[in-house]
């Protein structure tokens, strides 16, 4: 009877010790976790039936009607505003030198004077820029703000997304898929 | 001249009269040419996570990406889309983390599963215990 009362015991804080260091290992993990969140998209098409204005022109056009004859496309949301889009400008101008890749700007709620005062400042890596004055365009593709980039292929399926400013990690990998 | 003015003041009363009428006319027509309300945006954001945000819905939060989320659903009630299928479509673009009410799938499945676990472990163990008593 006594050893039966010992071994419950000892069982009970088992399960005690174990339910103590999975909780450890759940803590450790999640605070390890990168804090921004990056969902998996379910379906990885991008949803293209929309209209867009041009920056430049300022004319209307559907977007799917852009997504025409290169390769890869790289969407890149960016603000005259945003601190962050100084900074990956010039990865954005290495990849605009790739011909397979068509470069397009989406300028969030900005004001077209100053997206052009920018564009003047610190170069211009788009074939294409249009307008996101709502915000809503951006929310099309699935994003959260400034700066994101998106690079897509002629299937109109999102290969990489990235979340924050370009860095040479992020150049490296988009010109290893486009080589592949 | 007395007569003169009452006349003028009546004609004017007229008009302004008209003008009031057009004017709610055209209020009635504005509110008729919109088909949703917004108590609708409300209860769609209610359900809509911010996710740039901690622990706030898209109704409660001002964040820029909040606020675009809510023009968006605007627009999408404006082209004549339905609740789920504004749902649906954002849950495809970020993943079912943005919805507060995630459907059944393999990923949430011991989330709905649980509470109804844990309730017939719960009801099991009170059984036995009533069994034990009598």
């Amino acid at each position: 009877m006594q050893f039966l009362e010992k071994t419950k015991k000892s069982i009970f804080s088992l399960i005690i010790l174990v339910l103590l260091i999975l909780s450890f290992f759940i803590f450790k993990f999640a605070l390890e976790k990168e804090k921004i969140y990056s969902p998996k998209i379910t379906d990885n098409q991008i949803y293209t039936d929309f209209e867009v204005t041009d920056l430049i022109e300022e004319k209307k056009i559907n977007f799917d009607q852009i997504l025409l004859g290169k390769s890869f496309y790289l969407i890149n949301i960016w603000s005259s505003w945003c601190e962050p889009c100084k900074d990956e400008s010039d990865k954005l101008l290495e990849l605009r030198k790739d011909t397979r890749i068509m470069m397009i700007g989406i300028n969030y709620k900005d004001k077209k004077k100053n997206a052009l005062n920018f564009l003047k400042l610190y170069g211009d890596p788009f074939d294409r820029i249009f307008i996101d004055k709502q915000g809503t365009i951006s929310i099309n593709f699935g994003a959260y703000g400034v700066p994101e980039t998106f690079l897509i292929n002629e299937d109109n399926k999102v290969l990489k997304k990235y979340i924050g400013p370009l860095n040479d990690k992020d150049v490296y990998e988009i010109k290893k898929i486009i080589n592949n | 001249m007395t007569r003169m003015f009452m006349k003028s003041k009546k004609l004017l009363t007229i008009k302004t009269l008209i003008v009031f009428i057009l004017i709610s006319f055209n209020f009635k027509n504005i509110s008729m040419a919109s088909t949703y309300s917004e108590d609708q945006t409300i209860n769609i954001a209610k359900n809509l996570r911010c996710l740039i945000c901690q622990g706030q819905t898209i109704h409660e939060s001002n964040s820029d990406f909040a606020e675009s989320m809510k023009k968006y659903i605007r627009g999408e009630l404006e082209n004549g889309k339905t609740n789920e299928e504004i749902f649906s479509s954002l849950v495809e673009k970020y993943g079912q983390w943005i919805v507060y009410d995630p459907g059944i799938s393999r990923n949430t499945l011991l989330l709905w599963a649980l509470p109804l676990l844990l309730f017939l472990i719960g009801g099991a163990i009170i059984v036995k215990e009533i069994y034990k008593k009598i």
